[in-house]
């Protein structure tokens, strides 16, 4: 380990994949970039928010088949245009998507999905590259930052070259890993003017007929295209036992840990260039394909009659880092798999996400968890959480909005044995908007018997706190019009003395709503109404302590899953029953307490108390 | 990038930095990269971090040299492990090489999943730690920052910590935690080159 003495001079921008797909929209003259948050992909959009630049419009859109609609609008008018979203957002967009590749685009259009490979933050895990293949369309593969740049970039020109969308697939080790980027010329692009041509752009039957016929053509022109891209390269080698062909970041831990293996990279993977596989595949013994979760490119060689391993050898799921690919390779070749030596890996607790101090969700899952003989359907958010401990309080999670629909579902086809079960939905706002909307509809028009708990905490909370229609901002924190929840609910179809908005730190106030509308058997929202502890605008309260001789150990705050109650010692006690309880006594850590006041509320003792006197106990209701 | 020649693999300098969502272990890895950036290296820094926002586990890679390919440090292979937390560098030390170095700090956050009694929070981890074999510096970070009056500054007092462990002078990384920190606030300047030096003593005195 020594410093560099004559290394080149210092490259300014260090960069993720996410950002220098943001730094080339700006960079390709994008008029107009929408997205919906999701992880992986959230940072895009954020970061071309973060720097407006003269000319570009971002939105964040409901959801993300919106934000691929808003984007073929302005590529219609000949605007460059992007959108990004998650893997699982692409299938919410997917509708629009498919008839997309049938009109084609006009201005550059380009589309950004991040597959979670390794479901760091996902329902699941799903290969976009699918898309490429059913919506016939070019997809680039970047397998670093810079390659996020230079090919969202050149995505654009290639859109324009085809009249098609492009597709950026990138996956969480492209979008979170930061390389170092050299950035390209910024151009400028003014609209070329929307052109009326209904045979374009009305996709009936008998306009679309003639385009389906042209797309399939379009295929032909862009394998060729793929053959001749400079994202699709050979990377020479002596080893020539094994010639590795690769796809996204997989490139970047093949030549880690083969560094002597021929490798053809692959940047614009489909259409599939052929021509290059079989060559690679006539110098070397055998051709091993290194793609990650679906075997795509290994099925394609295989009926383009090209002989290679693939998921025989590697895994179909999760990420291909050396330390999967070498053992796997040293047994293909017959060789002993050996690894680095190292210290034995240590079996410790887990450590899950938890909901963050003062949460306004702990209240809702406190009081979900006292909540007999029920089915809790949830939804995609922060409140997902609600199935972990303490609370166990959530029966089912799906996709976004499905908490809807799947209640419904419960009520309509419960039989007998579950006539006494109420049926809950969890959804929050960001979710509601984006999918659930069109699902409490269809509650309340078909006469459900479902309460919901709508979770309004103006932010989408999940992803970092981005800016939705409940937030009164937009994406630039600049105000803007601001939902009615408890309108929309009642316009919906929801009966107005069945809507109530509650604080939810109020624990027997949530509880007694809840009680009395499960009971109720037609469609009610129970809206709460307090923002996340992430958002800007969220003000803290004075804190709380415990005051040690008082506490009874009878770890009733414990259930409210706080992060900052801390258990200082733990005992039993034989009760004159004979039965033997677990006592937990507890402190508070007042640093990062923010006087939410919901572990007061079950505090039997009257243990807990403002840190400094001279604060008033907010809630001091009795245990529920 | 080069096309053909062999991965000068002894060239690469791989630090893993670990802690908990909200302990500024990303951040940390930042200023590390800006400061090994500012020298010419090569350099990729990639997190696992999952839904870390949410008080889970974090860690962040940091991999500089010639030329870095992988972003991922993979296990044994770690030249030096930074733990925000105590547990969580007992939970990584597989990533280390044999007799390499770990820092940290002895402060614990204990998960609710841990409170609730579901799991246990290992008795003495830093003892862990030096049952491996691992060169175990452990030092108060978070106590030395509140200290100085703002737990926060617990972020410099551990990149302080790993100062005189890396490549490259000392300076060349207290110039990048001033350029992070003072950019932003002037005021904090001279408080963040307090606690980096404190970090630096705290491993030296150890």
């Amino acid at each position: 380990m020594s410093a560099v003495s004559t290394a080149p001079a210092p490259v300014r921008l260090f960069l993720s994949g996410n950002e220098a797909v943001a730094l080339a929209v700006r960079d390709a003259g994008c008029r107009v970039a929408a997205a919906y948050p999701g992880t992986p992909s959230t940072e895009i959009l954020e970061a071309l928010a973060r720097e407006p630049h003269p000319g570009l419009y971002t939105e964040w859109s409901v959801n993300e088949k919106v934000s691929l609609e808003v984007a073929l609008g302005a590529s219609m008018v000949g605007a460059r245009a992007f959108c990004a979203m998650k893997h699982v957002g692409l299938n919410v967009a997917a509708d629009a998507l498919m008839t997309i590749t049938v009109t084609g685009s006009e201005g550059g259009l380009v589309i950004a999905v991040a597959d979670d490979v390794g479901m760091s933050s996902s329902q699941n895990e799903q290969d976009s590259r699918y898309w490429g293949r059913f919506a016939h369309l070019p997809l680039l593969e970047p397998a670093d930052a810079q390659e996020s740049y230079d090919m969202a970039r050149a995505a654009f020109d290639l859109s324009e070259r085809f009249s098609c969308p492009v597709i950026v697939r990138l996956t969480t080790r492209v979008c979170h890993v930061k390389g170092r980027v050299i950035p390209g010329t910024p151009e400028r692009h003014e609209p070329r003017g929307f052109v009326k041509d209904p045979r374009r752009w009305v996709m009936v039957p008998g306009n679309a007929k003639p385009r389906v016929s042209s797309m399939y053509e379009r295929d032909l022109a862009l394998r060729a295209a793929s053959e001749a891209s400079p994202f699709n390269r050979m990377v020479e080698g002596s080893d020539r036992r094994i010639g590795f062909v690769t796809s996204g970041p997989a490139f970047m831990h093949v030549r880690e840990s083969f560094p002597d293996a021929p490798v053809l990279k692959l940047g614009q993977s489909h259409p599939l260039p052929l021509a290059q596989a079989r060559a690679l595949a006539a110098r070397v013994d055998q051709l091993l394909v290194v793609e990650e979760t679906e075997p795509l490119l290994e099925t394609e060689l295989r009926a383009a009659g090209i002989a290679c391993r693939g998921k025989d050898v590697l895994p179909p799921t999760g990420e291909l880092s050396p330390d999967v690919l070498k053992p796997a390779v040293a047994r293909l070749l017959g060789e002993p798999v050996t690894e680095l030596p190292h210290a034995p890996l240590q079996l410790l607790f887990p450590r899950p996400p938890t909901m963050c101090v003062a949460c306004p969700h702990l209240g809702i899952y406190y009081t979900l968890a006292q909540v007999r003989n029920v089915a809790i359907s949830g939804d995609i958010g922060c409140y997902t959480l609600g199935a972990g401990q303490p609370w166990n309080a959530l029966d089912s999670c799906i996709s976004m909005g499905a908490s809807m629909g799947v209640a419904l579902g419960m009520d309509k086809g419960r039989g007998e044995i579950d006539a006494k079960r109420s049926v809950v939905a969890v959804i929050g706002d960001s979710t509601f908007m984006h999918m659930g909307m069109q699902g409490l509809l269809d509650i309340t028009w078909n006469r459900g018997n479902v309460t919901i708990l709508l979770l309004d905490n103006r932010t989408v909370g999940m992803t970092g706190g981005q800016e939705n229609p409940g937030s009164g901002r937009d994406i630039h924190g600049e105000e803007a019009p601001r939902v009615d929840f408890a309108k929309l609910c009642e316009a919906l179809g929801v009966r107005k003395e069945r809507i109530r908005v509650l604080d939810p730190y109020q624990l027997p106030v949530l509880f007694k709503a809840l009680r009395e509308e499960t009971k109720i058997p037609e469609p009610s929202v129970i809206i709460t109404d307090r923002p996340c502890v992430l958002i800007d605008h969220y003000e803290a309260t004075p804190p709380y302590r415990v005051i040690a001789d008082k506490c009874t150990g009878c770890a009733n705050c414990l259930d409210v899953g706080c992060p900052a109650i801390h258990v200082t010692r733990r005992d039993s006690v034989v009760k004159p029953s004979g039965k033997t309880v677990d006592l937990a006594f507890v402190r508070i850590e007042t640093a990062a307490c923010t006087g939410c006041g919901l572990c007061v509320q079950p505090c039997a003792p009257e243990a807990i108390v403002h840190a400094k006197p001279e604060h008033p106990v907010k809630f001091l209701h009795k245990q529920i | 990038m080069s096309e053909t020649g062999q991965g000068s693999r002894d060239a690469i300098t791989n630090i893993l930095v670990c802690g908990i969502g909200g302990q500024g272990v990303m951040t940390a890895t930042e200023i590390l990269a800006e400061a090994a950036l500012s020298l010419g290296y090569d350099v990729k820094k990639t997190e696992v971090a999952g839904m870390s926002q949410r008080g889970g586990v974090v860690t962040s890679h940091l991999r500089f040299g010639r030329e870095v390919l992988s972003p991922q440090i993979m296990p044994g292979d770690a030249d030096l492990l930074v733990g925000f937390e105590a547990a969580e560098a007992l939970r990584w030390a597989h990533m280390l090489r044999p007799r390499a170095v770990v820092l940290v700090n002895v402060g614990r956050i204990v998960p609710p999943i841990v409170e609730i009694g579901l799991y246990s929070y290992p008795e003495d981890p830093i003892g862990g730690l030096r049952a491996l074999g691992i060169e175990v510096h452990a030092f108060d970070a978070s106590s030395l920052a509140t200290d100085l009056g703002n737990i926060r500054l617990g972020n410099t007092v551990m990149l302080g910590a790993m100062a005189d462990r890396l490549p490259f002078p000392a300076d060349v990384l207290l110039d990048a935690v001033l350029a992070r920190f003072g950019a932003r606030k002037p005021a904090l300047l001279e408080l963040n080159r307090k606690a980096f030096e404190l970090g630096r003593a705290a491993v030296a005195a150890d």
